[in-house]
């Protein structure tokens, strides 16, 4: 296992950074490029990326399954020294590193493999559209973001790929940025998103200081003891009795991941973002919003399941919360007319089902039921993207109907699909689906607040039949009320639209057959696949006990759930074909209802009024805070003061500096006033003065003169 | 016979006559001409005393202020045309150009 000379397994890290190296291309190049050009490289890189996957898939089902663990560190990431945690510092160090075992073998193969369809699907959906280099290009980066989050193997890592896809989902959901509502709801998943991921790295957080480390395992490691993961520092915890079952630290640790999870998944109360984001392309809704994002974090607490499985309460939490998201969103899903908007509430029921597997301990159940809603919900979504595609552009299921036999290559696998999510056997959701509700039923058998959980799901099954059929017969069957000018421009989608839809169509048929030893009461493969990922490192005595009913039970429970769902089937069948004004005599009589459901419960109301209102108003407070305040009183008032002060220092110096230099001035000129008019500029009075003058010189030496004048004679 | 003392008091007489011509009279060539008066006075002067005293030096400086007279008449009309070029007169209580 250590030494596995394998190609696929040494070259791991390949799988994430074909995407990465066409993205990057499509990012500075892309523009130059010919479309011929960027399907090359993008579904070029993420077929190689997915025969990777495979190869190294491959090579880990060759290994003793005990050991299927294959770790790679490519080098020390993040390395910050001892950092302070609880009880004295503690060496961390986060590295980037790939982790290859069951649980992210079939996130990786879902990953590229749905991706890759969906990839080549994007071709022709994308064909007329604007930005075809930058649509791939970010679907590149998405792949990169995706695949890093689920091989990464500390959390850290992982929550770069968390970041980076919930990037990616922003940009694509915003493709159409010149909307305005594409721009704003990428804008709401990502602040959403935000509130989430707040959580989750606060979990992170405690995780690095409880444990030291926030590597998962070291298995698979040349130095388990140096290389110590969660696993099994939580394992030695346990036995050094540092750490208990319960524990409150466990419980918040847990709470706060799910905190992360419910952003990243959609799951009440952060759902909000994801109908929404059916803003972006149709494809991205398949690949991000349906198969391959939002199931992230599904992924991240099954990764974490040793944590969760020594918090019974924070479990609890998942379960309800997943259960109630279920019911919740599948009733809204019910009268929804946009045919996105169905399935991204059928999207938010379906990760709600996955949780409550979580959380009742069936994490294989989760993760099984992941990788079938991947396969039929893609299949779902891109079947919608293909009746988009032929009605021009028309999302309103009150305009569209009677396209069975219109565009037969779309509406066959899309016929597959509605069956597979309601639960017809022997189609991939009836296997995943019943297996939750088995485990939550088996649950139930030991601890009696669980059959709560499986009452929800069974009614939500039941739901979940009826939507899914009403969005079937009311886009394909009945009489078309298509609008006249779309009319005769419906046409099938091309090749590389369809040919997609039947390897998925086929995928949702077979993708539950791993589970076809339940059948016969034997344990399903694909839960033993997983079996050395989720059993944790929980001590037997309080480990989750699932009674063990006998074969009959489990097949009356498989017929019940058969049952609603036929159930469901049915009066969708009544409602929507038979009698088609059924179902608006049905909203007219309980109007109130019908207005609370058409109106998601008003949820989006009630957040606008207390959270978005209100950071609104604050924003605004502080807006006039800045004007008044800030603006106001300190620049405009320092500008003021300046102003006071100079004027104050211009009157000292005009009345008491130049004051007195002018006081000087004018004590001159007043006394010499008198002199000054002596200045007649008249040259006869200045004749005169001499005159004057000499009259008194004459007069003073008078006697001089007498003498003279006596001398004379 | 004349005495010295008729001498100056003629000499006075037209130091007084071109005194009070320079003083009252307002045309400035009238002024000017005073002003010959009083150098004339001052000639007599200098030619009566050169007499009494034997000694031509004062013949010789009365030749001088002659010549400086003509001079001066010269340069002061030579003045006064440019003034009146200006001005327009010659009238010596509208030359008050260098008062306060």
């Amino acid at each position: 296992m250590v030494s596995a000379p394998d190609y696929f397994l040494e070259h791991l890290w390949l799988i994430p950074l074909f995407p990465l190296i066409t993205a990057t291309l499509m990012l500075f190049v892309g523009r130059l490029l010919p479309k011929s050009a960027v399907n090359f490289f993008c579904v070029g890189s993420v077929l190689l990326s997915f025969l990777h996957a495979a190869g190294a898939a491959i090579a880990l089902f060759g290994m003793n399954p005990e050991h299927r663990v294959f770790q790679q560190i490519l080098f020390e990431w993040v390395t910050p020294g001892p950092i302070p945690g609880f009880g004295g510092p503690i060496p961390f160090v986060a590295d980037w590193g790939y982790l290859l075992d069951p649980l992210s073998c079939v996130m990786i193969l879902v990953v590229t493999g749905v991706g890759f369809l969906i990839h080549v699907y994007s071709i022709g959906y994308m064909a007329h559209e604007g930005g075809y280099y930058r649509f791939f290009g970010y679907l590149n980066l998405f792949m990169f973001a995706m695949l890093t989050l689920v091989l990464a193997n500390n959390l850290l890592l992982l929550f770069v790929g968390w970041e980076g896809v919930g990037l990616c989902s922003y940009l694509l959901i915003g493709f159409y940025f010149l909307k305005k509502s594409a721009s704003d709801a990428g804008k709401k998943a990502f602040l959403v998103n935000r509130v989430g991921d707040a959580g989750f790295l606060l979990g992170v957080f405690f995780i690095a200081s409880i444990f030291g480390t926030i590597r998962f395992t070291s298995q698979g490691l040349a130095d388990p003891v140096a290389f110590a993961g969660i696993n099994e520092t939580l394992s030695a915890m346990l036995t050094q009795e540092r750490l208990v079952y319960g524990a409150p630290v466990l419980t918040t640790i847990a709470l706060l991941l799910f905190v992360g999870a419910t952003g990243k998944s959609a799951q009440l109360p952060l759902y909000v973002w994801l109908p929404d984001a059916m803003e972006g392309p149709t494809p991205v809704s398949a690949l991000i919003h349906a198969a391959t994002m939002v199931t992230a974090g599904v992924y991240m607490v099954a990764r974490t399941n040793a944590i969760y499985q020594l918090a019974p309460v924070a479990m609890d939490v998942v379960a309800v919360v997943g259960a109630l998201t279920a019911i919740f969103a599948a009733s809204i899903a019910l009268v929804q007319n946009d045919i996105k908007k169905v399935l991204a509430y059928s999207t938010i029921s379906q990760l709600g089902y996955m949780f409550l597997a979580l959380g009742v301990g069936a994490f294989s159940a989760g993760v099984f039921h992941l990788m079938t809603h991947a396969f039929f919900k893609a299949l779902l979504f891109l079947g919608a993207g293909s009746v988009i595609h032929a009605l021009s552009g028309e999302q309103d299921l009150r305009k569209m109907g009677g396209l069975w036999n219109t565009v037969p290559n779309t509406s066959r696998p899309f016929l597959i699909a509605t069956l597979a999510i309601a639960g017809i056997p022997p189609l991939a959701g009836f296997f995943s689906k019943d297996e939750i509700l088995g485990q939550a039923f088996a649950r139930s058998a030991t601890v009696d607040r669980y059959l709560f959980l499986w009452i929800v799901g069974i009614i939500t099954a039941g739901l979940t039949a009826f939507y899914m059929c009403r969005l079937l017969f009311l886009a394909f069957f009945g009489l078309s009320r298509v609008s006249p000018e779309v009319e005769h421009h419906i046409h099938e989608s091309p090749r590389t639209m369809t040919v997609p839809l039947m390897i998925l169509a086929a995928l949702s048929i077979v993708g539950g057959w791993f589970a076809l030893p339940t059948l016969w009461g034997e344990q399903s493969s694909f839960e033993k696949f997983l079996e050395p990922v989720t059993k944790g490192v929980i001590p037997e005595t309080v480990a989750v006990k699932f009674a063990h009913h006998t074969l009959l039970v489990e097949w009356l429970l498989m017929g019940i759930s058969v049952g609603i769902a036929g159930l469901g089937i049915w009066l969708a069948y009544k409602a929507y074909v038979q009698h088609p004004e059924l179902h608006s005599k049905l909203a007219a009589s309980w109007p109130r209802l019908h207005n609370v459901l058409l109106h998601k419960y008003y949820v989006d109301e009630i957040y606008d009024a207390i959270f978005v209102n209100r950071i609104k108003d604050l924003s605004v407070a502080f807006g006039v805070f800045d004007g008044k305040v800030i603006d106001g009183v300190g620049v405009n008032g320092a500008a003021w003061l300046t102003r006071v002060l100079s004027r104050m220092s211009m009157w000292w110096d005009k009345w008491i500096v130049d004051g007195l230099v002018n006081l000087a001035g004018t004590f001159t000129r007043s006394l010499s006033h008198p002199i000054r008019l002596l200045q007649t500029g008249v040259f006869t009075s200045y004749a005169v003065f001499i005159l004057v003058g000499l009259v008194i010189l004459l007069a003073y030496y008078g006697h001089h003169m007498q003498v003279l004048v006596r001398s004379l004679r | 016979m004349m005495s010295p003392a008729h001498y100056l008091f003629l000499s006075l007489a037209l130091f007084l006559i071109g005194c009070v011509g320079v003083v009252t009279r307002r045309n400035v060539i009238v002024v000017l001409m005073s002003i010959e008066l009083i150098l004339n006075a001052v000639n007599i002067n200098l030619v009566m005393f050169s007499r009494v005293f034997g000694d031509v030096a004062g013949q010789v400086f009365a030749l001088f202020i002659i010549a400086d007279a003509a001079a001066e008449a010269a340069v002061g009309l030579g003045i006064i045309i440019a003034f009146f070029r200006n001005r327009e007169t010659v009238m010596t209580d509208e030359m008050d150009l260098l008062k306060w």
